[in-house]
């Protein structure tokens, strides 16, 4: 007499979580993180909104959006003012360290044309490992004092690297890590936060605005943005690191920046090199 | 017309008790070192939570610079006038870390 209802009720049950699982079925395939996907729809959107642009002119940031500052910009290159930089970059790379080993044995190929390949994802570290972090590393492991993440020699000694890997394409590895994996959201989502006390994110320029101008300057787009890096700016009247480049936007939305290579900066490069994948790399580079 | 002229004195009478009485309140409210305190204490906590959300703002930090400087130089109602706007301000960066940890994604291109 008392299974019919049992049945009923079981069945009924069942129905339940079947209709529940096949609901949340689309949400988690909505949530799965997909950075080859989210590389191509990334890439797509500055393609389509800048239909006139080659992919790789896109690494020319705001001087391939402005006519008149392609202009200037040709002609700047002709006495670029990152030179002197780069030839302090030059002759440090060469000079060993107290005990006679040197930047070369710390990387791949001696760390020539390999600026393509950083940031990485370092599976016994369980983190993203940039080329700054991993210079200073380097100097560390070499009873060397760190230098100063922002600017000067760290602005030099990458400004060398990158103009050895001149033209390479951005070659970003995602392994297949759940924690690899979870530093490309976070640097996504720190990409697209809004901060600050002028509730901006990095989007709301560099994805929702490029080309347009912000005060006196042309803004960059997203898409390509690091592999001009380091960069002399005019503004900076000197040369800058991907760090200060990150902590300096964050200072403008009136943020209080991160320690520079925080683990969301890390992220964030990480996330913005990847999209970049397939880009050539143009650093060091200059800015207004 | 009698009317509104007849209420006119009456209005002036509350108007000017009510500045009187604001201006009364007023100097006896002037704040004191432990009211700075307390009210610094507030706005650093919650500057704190904006660190731990890792979205802090520089007007905050600013503001309380300035409280410090103004207890300092013993003016503790500009000191509480500071601690409070930072208050209020870290308040703000607390809400806008709070939102943005689901409003981002409207942001990302897909």
């Amino acid at each position: 007499m008392n299974v019919r209802p049992t049945i009923l009720f079981v069945s009924a049950a069942l129905a339940l979580a079947v209709l529940a699982f096949a609901a949340a079925q689309p949400a988690a395939a909505a949530d799965a993180i997909d950075p080859a996907a989210d590389a191509k729809a990334f890439q797509k959107y500055f393609t389509s909104k800048f239909p006139k642009l080659k992919l790789e002119d896109f690494v020319n940031g705001p001087y391939s959006l402005n006519e008149d500052m392609h202009r200037q910009w040709v002609e700047k290159e002709e006495f670029p003012p990152y030179e002197f930089s780069l030839d302090m970059g030059k002759e440090m790379f060469a000079k060993p360290f107290k005990n006679g080993k040197g930047y070369a044995d710390c990387f791949a190929n001696g760390g020539i044309g390999i600026r393509q390949n950083y940031p990485y994802f370092d599976d016994k570290e369980g983190k993203v490992v940039t080329l700054e972090l991993a210079l200073n590393r380097c100097r560390e492991a070499n009873g060397e004092p760190p230098f100063s993440y922002v600017k000067d020699e760290m602005a030099a000694l990458t400004a060398y690297m990158a103009f050895t890997s001149r033209g390479k394409l951005f070659d970003i590895k995602i392994p297949n890590d759940p924690r690899a994996l979870e530093a490309f959201e976070t640097g996504k989502q720190y990409f697209y936060t809004r901060r600050g006390q002028l509730n901006f994110s990095c989007a709301s320029c560099h994805v929702q605005n490029p080309g347009e101008r912000i005060r006196a300057e042309v803004l960059a787009p997203a898409l390509g943005i690091l592999n001009a890096m380091p960069i002399y700016r005019s503004e900076w009247g000197g040369m800058g690191t991907i760090s200060r480049r990150f902590t300096t936007c964050n200072v403008q939305t009136r943020g209080v920046a991160l320690d520079p290579q925080s683990d969301e900066y890390r992220d964030l490069e990480y996330y913005l090199s990847y999209v970049s994948n397939g880009l050539p790399i143009s650093g060091p580079g200059a800015r207004p | 017309m009698s009317l509104i002229r007849s209420r006119m004195p009456v209005s002036l009478l509350v108007l000017t008790a009510a500045l009187m009485t604001t201006g009364a309140s007023a100097a006896l409210a002037a704040a004191s070192e432990d009211d700075f305190k307390a009210a610094y204490a507030a706005a650093e906590a919650a500057n704190k939570q904006a660190g731990l959300l890792r979205d802090q703002w520089s007007a905050t930090v600013t503001a309380l610079a300035d409280a410090k400087k103004a207890a300092g130089a013993g003016n503790f109602d500009q000191a509480v006038a500071s601690s409070n706007e930072a208050e209020a301000l870290a308040k703000a960066s607390i809400f806008q870390a709070t939102s943005e940890k689901d409003a981002w994604k409207a942001l990302e291109i897909r």
